[in-house]
């Protein structure tokens, strides 16, 4: 079942035309995303084709025509689309998740890198009221490995299998997917690292507990914000599946300070220990390295080390 | 990007909220004319992002223009917890009655902006919001409607603050949204003796992801007092100077702090932090390391980098490119994962450089670069 994508998600990349988008359209498009078409106003009416890694034999791949729509409204309307994947640059971001919301798609996952605040602020608020979830901005997407792939995270790291991760950091999601990659994983979710995020470690936290092919869940954090103690808060009153957690950034510098507004909203020093203790009274057991995490994974799901 | 206290007065003023008369400078002299344009008397202020100014000695009365220029001359130079000061400004002193808090700040757990006030202002006011919470009012503003005369009217009401602050709230919010503002505090927000309200001291934080729209802000100020963090920066380079021995390159900001936290767990001390971000070139990859073994307090480096989008042949490339043009006198202890691994790692093994390692995990590396850089 997963979280958020399966197989029967029909997706739309809003931005494919361009250099990234082409590149990871092809990537989603290998890993057996059903991608139904991208959008481009100016390109509206053409058609982009993918040529595809080939079989075993070293036979060349088929190639794959996506349409291009004039809009996210027209290409649902064609296809049925329900997800959209934005890689459009930064001042065109915000138009685009108001746009993919108005048209009514279910889940935009926004993969930009450098949005303003302020529009992340108005989308991410827009969209909750019209009920889309968005995922980013500046995140690496998620995927349900062996159905779908949405964004940019690399499909050859992961089988499919019984735990759910959420993570702020994309390089860690695949260092850890990485390492318990012979256990599998239902879903993999990039929530990123922006101050503003449409999807964070709750909401996540909320489906996988949900989620009957789910047995244990990885959550990956990492210094700055008040994210996962407020996590550890909802693991403790709602989450009954194991949870085994990571936090970054036990050696890095202090950060700079907000004035004192900062500390006023959220009473949290933001310190990867302060992040460790909160799991960890929530009963999260923490790994202090990555490999260390994958261990106390093994560990909870009765698995040999190193099995 | 944090501005200096005069910047965000400068903005406060622009945008209509009342503030003291004020100038800055870094020269002594020019300190003694302005604080005679002033009226003789000036409070001289040392222009520094950091808190706890006030009790470091960085702000101070001077009651006529011979001891403000003694004054910054004092000033100029010093060093306030950790900073130092290149400008001070001069203000015209005030005659406060009362101190309030006024902010708007980015709610992350919300995914939006909060409204803080307090009738309490002034340096206490963060033991006063850990205390007594219920002197601070935190009101979310919606975003669609922003701060309306009415939201304005229900902060002040809230935290107990005069109805004619009103204008000051309207006003900050207006510097908040066309600024491209994360934080916009006043703190004092005052009523002076002679009933005027005035912002007396102000910070703001701008967001850097907003500089392609605000033509205004120009370049981006280039403050790295260490030279290793200029030349990173030049470079295009997220390079954090830490006080280790193990010089640190990786990719992704969460996988390079872990790295430096398995590090620090083989008893040896990070000394940096590198990122080379995502999908990056052969290029950036040689500047990285050309950097990091300019810092003569390293001893030995690590290069971990799992390949998602970035290729793993074009890191290796990159390593041995830099060879060219640096003598290598430092091991390096190399893991590579993830996108074209094996290519890079073949790569490696092909050029067999004797100071040039390879580890297939990231705790080996981690390992191997502290004891490499105890032996050294």
């Amino acid at each position: 079942m997963a979280i958020f994508l399966t197989k029967e998600s029909k997706v739309l990349v809003q931005g494919m035309t361009g250099g990234e988008g082409r590149k990871h359209t092809r990537r989603m498009l290998a890993a057996g995303t059903d991608v139904v078409g991208g959008v481009n106003p100016r390109k509206a009416g053409g058609t982009v084709d993918f040529e595809l890694p080939g079989g075993a034999n070293g036979s060349a791949g088929e190639p794959i025509s996506l349409p291009v729509f004039g809009s996210v409204h027209e290409g649902v309307a064609a296809t049925g689309a329900d997800v959209t994947v934005v890689f459009v640059p930064p001042p065109f971001a915000k138009a685009a998740v108001h746009e993919a919301v108005d048209a009514g798609t279910g889940l935009v996952v926004v993969i930009t890198e450098g949005i303003p605040v302020h529009d992340s602020v108005a989308f991410t608020s827009y969209a909750r009221t019209r009920g889309t979830r968005v995922i980013g901005p500046n995140c690496p997407g998620l995927i349900t490995p062996g159905q779908s792939d949405a964004g940019i995270i690399p499909a050859d790291i992961a089988r499919p299998g019984r735990v759910g991760l959420v993570s702020k950091s994309g390089t860690l999601t695949y260092q850890l997917m990485h390492e318990l990659a012979d256990i599998g994983f239902s879903t993999c979710v990039g929530i990123g690292g922006d101050p503003v995020i449409g999807t964070t470690h709750i909401d996540c936290l909320a489906a996988f507990q949900d989620d009957p092919e789910t047995e244990l869940v990885v959550l990956i954090g990492e210094i700055g914000g008040d994210a996962e103690e407020r996590a550890a808060a909802y693991i403790r009153g709602h989450v009954t599946k194991p949870v085994v957690g990571y936090v970054a950034g036990f050696t890095a510098p202090e950060g700079r300070t907000m004035g004192h507004a900062g500390a006023i909203v959220s009473g949290s020093t933001g310190t990867a220990r302060a992040k460790q203790a909160a799991l960890e009274a929530a009963g999260v057991r923490v790994g202090v390295t990555p490999s260390e995490t994958a261990a106390l994974v093994r560990e909870a799901l009765g698995e040999r080390p190193g099995g | 990007m944090d501005l200096y206290e005069h910047q965000a007065r400068e903005l406060f003023e622009r945008h209509g909220i009342p503030v003291p008369r004020a100038e800055v400078t870094d020269s002594p002299r020019e300190a003694r004319e302005i604080a005679r344009r002033l009226g003789g008397r000036a409070v001289v202020k040392a222009q520094v992002k950091t808190g706890g100014r006030g009790k470091a000695g960085g702000v101070k009365l001077a009651p006529d223009p011979a001891a403000a220029e003694s004054t910054a001359r004092q000033m100029l130079g010093a060093d306030i917890r950790g900073h130092r000061v290149g400008t001070v400004m001069l203000a015209e002193p005030v005659d406060v009655e009362r101190e309030f808090y006024v902010s708007y700040v980015l709610d992350r757990a919300a995914g939006g902006f909060l409204a803080i006030a307090s009738a309490e202002g002034g340096t206490e006011i963060e033991e006063t919001a850990a205390t007594r919470p219920e002197a601070v009012a935190r009101i979310p503003v919606d975003p669609a409607r922003g701060v309306t005369s009415a939201v304005a009217a229900h902060i002040a009401s809230a935290a107990g603050l005069p109805a004619r602050t009103a204008d000051v709230l309207i006003r900050l919010w207006q510097v908040l949204v066309r600024e491209d503002a994360l934080l916009v505090e006043v703190n004092p927000l005052v009523r002076t003796r002679d009933g005027r309200v005035l912002a007396l001291d102000g910070k703001v934080t701008l967001d850097d992801n907003a500089r392609f729209r605000q033509s205004r802000w120009g370049a981006e100020p280039r403050e790295h007092t260490d030279p290793l963090e200029a030349e990173a920066a030049a470079r295009g380079l997220t390079y954090v100077k830490l006080d280790g021995e193990v010089g640190v390159i990786g990719n992704g900001a969460g996988l390079v702090m872990s790295t430096l936290d398995v590090i620090a767990g083989r008893g040896a001390r990070p000394a940096d932090f590198l990122d080379i971000g995502g999908g990056a070139s052969a290029r950036t990859m040689a500047d990285a390391l050309f950097v990091v073994l300019a810092d003569p307090a390293v001893k030995s480096v690590l290069v971990n980098v799992f390949g998602g989008i970035t290729a793993c042949d074009t890191v290796a490339e990159g390593i041995l490119g830099a060879l060219d043009a640096v003598h290598l006198t430092k091991p390096l202890v190399v893991r590579l994962d993830g996108n074209n691994a094996e290519a890079g790692r073949a790569l490696l093994d092909r050029h067999a450089h004797p100071l040039i390692e390879q580890a297939t995990t990231m705790d080996a590396a981690a390992h191997r670069a502290a004891e490499l850089a105890r032996a050294a």
